[in-house]
C-alpha cells in the first residue's frame, strides 16, 4: 500500500495544472478529464479505506527522510475515512456541476476543483503541522477560485470578504505555528505527541497558550462561535455546487481538532487540564443555538442553508469538544451524516434557484417540475434536521446518549433536542413557502428572469438523487459505519499506535540507535586510525 | 536585541489588527501585509535569536536553527501571493460593485439577481 498513500494528492496535482494549461480551450476535454480523475480519485480512496479499516497506521515518509526530520503522511482509520468521504462527494458534485453546466459559467472551474481536492486530500493525510498550513493554503486558494465562479457583484463582494478573513485565520496559524515550534521544537504531529508528555511544568502556560491559538484557527475552519461570521455569506453567495463541495471544507476544520486534540494536546495532559472541552462545549451548544434560530429567520433558502450548516457544525462540536471514546465515535458518524445532507440541501438551493430565479421564501407562480424538487427537499429537510427514518436521526441519537453520563448532559439534551424542533418549523416554513403555497400564476418570477436549461437537465437531478442515495445507504448502513467510527474512536485514543507507526516502536528506535552509533563508531574509528598510520609512515 | 523584537513584533500586530478592522478594502490589505510582516519576524525569533551564527551544523562554534528560516520563507512567499490575489479580488469586486466598502448592507440577496 505503501506509495498509494500519496496517490490521492499526486493525481490532483497532475491533472489540475494539466486542465489549466493545456485543455484550456476544449470544454469537453476538460469535463473528461475533470470527471475521470475525481472518478479515479473515488477508487484509490476506497482502496485506502479498505487497507486502514483492519486497524493499521501506515506511515509514509516524503523523499524517504525520516520522521520526525522529514514530513510524513499518515493513513489511519480516521484519515481514509476523510479522505473517501471527500472523494465521493467531490464526483457527485463535480458530476452536477457539469449536468447543469455550471462548470461553464466562467473559466478554470476544473482546474480549481482538482487542486481544491488536493488540499483537501493533503490536510488530511499530513502528519505535520506546517504541512497542514500549506495544504490549508491549497484548498483555500482553490476555494477562492470557487467561490468567485461565475462572477457578479454580490459574489465578488462576499468572496473579498471571504479571503480577508481566511487571510486573518492564517495569519493567526502562523503565530500559532511559531509558538509551537518555539516550545516544542518539532512540527511532526507524532514527534509533538511525545514531546508534550515529557515538557517541564514551567511549559504549560506556553502549552496553553499554543493549544488555544491552534483552536482558535481550526474552528474559524469549523465555522463555530464566535468566528462562524464568514460561512452565511460564503455559502450563501457562493454559486451552489460549490458551497455543497464546502460543505466538506467545515469539517476539514473539525477532523484537524479531533487529529490535534486527541494526538498532541489530550485532555489528560497535566498542562491541558480540560482546556479544550471547557471552551468547546459552551461555543458548540451556542452555535447550535444561533445556527438553528439562523434556520427559523432566514428569508432565502440558501442562507437557511447555511445557517443549517453552522447549526450542525455546532452539534458536531459538542461530541467533539466532549473527548470520550464514545463520543467521538458518534461525533464520526454525526460528520459524515451531516456533510452529506448540507451538500444536498445547496444543490436543492441550485435546482430552486434555476426554476424561480432566486430562493426568497415569497410567493411566486409555482416552478416547472417542482415536484421533484419539491420530493428531494422533503428528503434533504428531514435529513438535516435530524428525524427519523434518516441517519441525522441516528447520529443525534448517538450524540444524546454518548453525552448522557456528562455533567452538563441536560443543557446539551435540551438544545440538541429544542433547536431540532426550531429547524422544524424553519424547514417547514421555507418548504410551505416555496412548494405548498404558491399554487396561482399571478405573482410572476422577476421580469429579468429565463429558465436555465442546463439546471433543469435530468442527470444533474440524477446526481442530486445520487447524492440522496448516499443519505439513504448510511441509514441503512448504520450498523457498518457506526461499528467503523467506534475503531476509529478507539484508534485515536491509543496514540501509541500513531506515534510508532510514524516514529518507529521503542525496539526499533533503540535497534536504529545502535546502528547509527556502530556507523559513528567505525567513522570514528577509520579518523582516528588514519592519522595514526601517516605517523607510523612518517616515521619510518 | 529580544526587547527590541518584541516591541517591533507588538507594534507591527496592534497596527495590523487595528487596520484591519477598518471598513473599506485598502486599510484592511495594508494591515493583512502589516500582520504578516509581524508574524514573520515571530517565527523568525522562535528558532532563537542568534546574532552572528551560520545556520550550518559545524561551520562554527554556535550555530542558529536553520528551520525557521525556512518556515519563514515558506510563510513569506504564501502571504506574498496571498496579498497579490485579494488586492486583484478588492479591485475586481470595486470595480463590479462600485463600492470598496467590506460590508455587506443587504446580505439577503441572493447572487445570480444581483450582476
Amino acid at each position: 500500500m505503501e506509495h498509494w498513500i500519496i496517490a490521492p494528492i499526486v493525481v490532483p496535482a497532475i491533472v489540475g495544472p494539466m486542465i489549466g494549461l493545456t485543455m484550456r480551450h476544449d470544454r469537453l476535454l476538460q469535463r473528461v478529464a475533470g470527471l475521470t480523475s475525481s472518478a479515479a480519485l473515488v477508487g484509490l480512496t476506497l482502496a485506502l479505506l479498505v487497507a486502514a479499516a483492519n486497524g493499521t497506521v501506515e506511515s509514509y515518509e516524503l523523499g524517504s527522510w525520516p520522521a520526525p526530520f522529514g514530513i510524513v503522511l499518515v493513513l489511519d482509520r480516521l484519515s481514509a475515512m476523510m479522505v473517501a468521504l471527500t472523494a465521493i462527494l467531490g464526483l457527485v458534485v463535480l458530476a452536477y456541476a457539469v449536468a447543469t453546466g455550471w462548470d461553464q459559467r466562467g473559466r478554470n472551474f476544473h482546474a480549481l476543483y482538482q487542486f481544491q481536492l488536493m488540499g483537501l486530500f493533503g490536510a488530511m493525510l499530513t502528519g505535520d503541522i506546517f504541512n497542514l498550513f500549506v495544504f490549508f493554503e491549497i484548498l483555500l486558494i482553490a476555494s477562492y477560485g470557487l467561490m468567485t465562479h461565475g462572477g457578479g457583484r454580490m459574489r465578488l463582494r462576499g468572496g473579498v470578504q471571504y479571503v480577508i478573513f481566511n487571510l486573518a485565520g492564517s495569519t493567526l496559524f502562523l503565530f500559532a505555528l511559531g509558538t509551537l515550534y518555539a516550545v516544542f521544537g518539532s512540527l511532526n504531529m507524532a514527534d509533538l505527541a511525545e514531546r508534550a508528555q515529557m515538557l517541564p511544568a514551567g511549559d504549560a502556560a506556553l502549552v496553553r497558550v499554543t493549544a488555544a491559538l491552534l483552536l482558535l484557527v481550526f474552528v474559524l475552519k469549523g465555522a463555530l462561535l464566535p468566528v462562524h461570521f464568514w460561512l452565511p455569506n460564503t455559502y450563501a453567495l457562493a454559486p451552489a455546487p460549490v458551497a455543497a463541495l464546502f460543505a466538506v471544507m467545515t469539517k476539514v476544520g473539525a477532523y484537524t481538532v479531533i487529529r490535534v486534540y486527541t494526538l498532541v494536546f489530550p485532555d489528560t495532559l497535566p498542562a491541558m487540564d480540560g482546556l479544550v472541552s471547557d471552551v468547546l462545549v459552551p461555543a458548540a451548544l451556542i452555535t447550535l443555538a444561533l445556527g438553528m434560530i439562523g434556520v427559523l429567520g432566514g428569508r432565502t433558502l440558501a442562507r437557511i442553508a447555511a445557517f443549517a450548516a453552522i447549526g450542525s457544525m455546532g452539534t458536531l462540536f459538542l461530541a467533539i469538544g466532549t473527548f470520550t471514546e464514545t463520543a467521538t465515535a458518534a461525533a464520526l458518524f454525526y460528520l459524515v451524516h451531516s456533510t452529506l445532507s448540507g451538500a444536498a440541501m445547496f444543490l436543492v438551493v441550485d435546482q430552486v434557484r434555476a426554476r424561480r430565479g432566486n430562493s426568497a421564501l415569497a410567493l411566486q407562480a409555482p416552478m416547472v417540475g417542482g415536484g421533484l424538487v419539491a420530493a428531494f427537499f422533503f428528503i434533504a429537510a428531514i435529513a438535516a434536521v435530524g428525524m427519523p427514518p434518516l441517519s441525522g436521526f441516528l447520529g443525534k441519537l448517538m450524540i444524546l446518549d454518548a453525552i448522557r453520563v456528562q455533567p452538563w448532559w441536560a443543557w446539551g439534551w435540551a438544545l440538541v433536542l429544542g433547536t431540532s424542533l426550531i429547524a422544524l418549523v424553519g424547514y417547514a416554513r421555507a418548504g410551505s413557502a416555496l412548494f405548498w403555497k404558491p399554487h396561482d400564476n399571478s405573482a410572476p418570477p422577476p421580469e429579468d428572469f429565463t429558465p436555465e436549461d442546463g439546471a433543469q437537465s435530468g442527470w444533474g437531478q440524477a446526481a442530486l438523487g445520487g447524492l440522496i442515495a448516499l443519505i439513504v445507504a448510511l441509514t441503512v448502513f448504520a450498523g457498518p459505519a457506526s461499528r467503523y467510527a467506534r475503531a476509529t474512536a478507539a484508534q485515536l485514543y491509543t496514540p501509541e499506535t500513531y506515534i510508532h507507526a510514524v516514529l518507529g516502536t521503542p525496539q526499533e528506535r533503540a535497534a536504529r540507535a545502535a546502528r547509527e552509533q556502530a556507523l559513528a563508531d567505525a567513522v570514528h574509528g577509520a579518523d582516528h586510525a588514519a592519522p595514526a598510520h601517516s605517523v607510523t609512515e612518517e616515521g619510518h | 536585541m529580544e526587547v527590541l523584537v518584541a516591541i517591533a513584533i507588538g507594534a507591527m500586530t496592534a497596527a495590523g489588527v487595528y487596520l484591519l478592522l477598518r471598513l473599506r478594502t485598502f486599510p484592511v490589505v495594508l494591515g493583512l501585509s502589516m500582520l504578516s510582516y509581524a508574524v514573520n519576524v515571530f517565527i523568525f525569533a522562535s528558532g532563537r535569536l542568534l546574532a552572528g551564527a551560520p545556520p550550518i551544523l559545524g561551520a562554527a562554534e554556535v550555530m542558529t536553527d536553520p528551520l525557521p528560516q525556512a518556515l519563514v520563507l515558506t510563510a513569506i512567499v504564501i502571504s506574498f501571493g496571498m496579498t497579490a490575489l485579494v488586492v486583484i479580488m478588492a479591485l475586481g469586486s470595486y470595480l463590479n460593485a462600485g463600492t470598496d466598502a467590506i460590508d455587506i448592507e443587504k446580505p439577503g440577496e441572493d447572487p445570480d439577481r444581483a450582476h
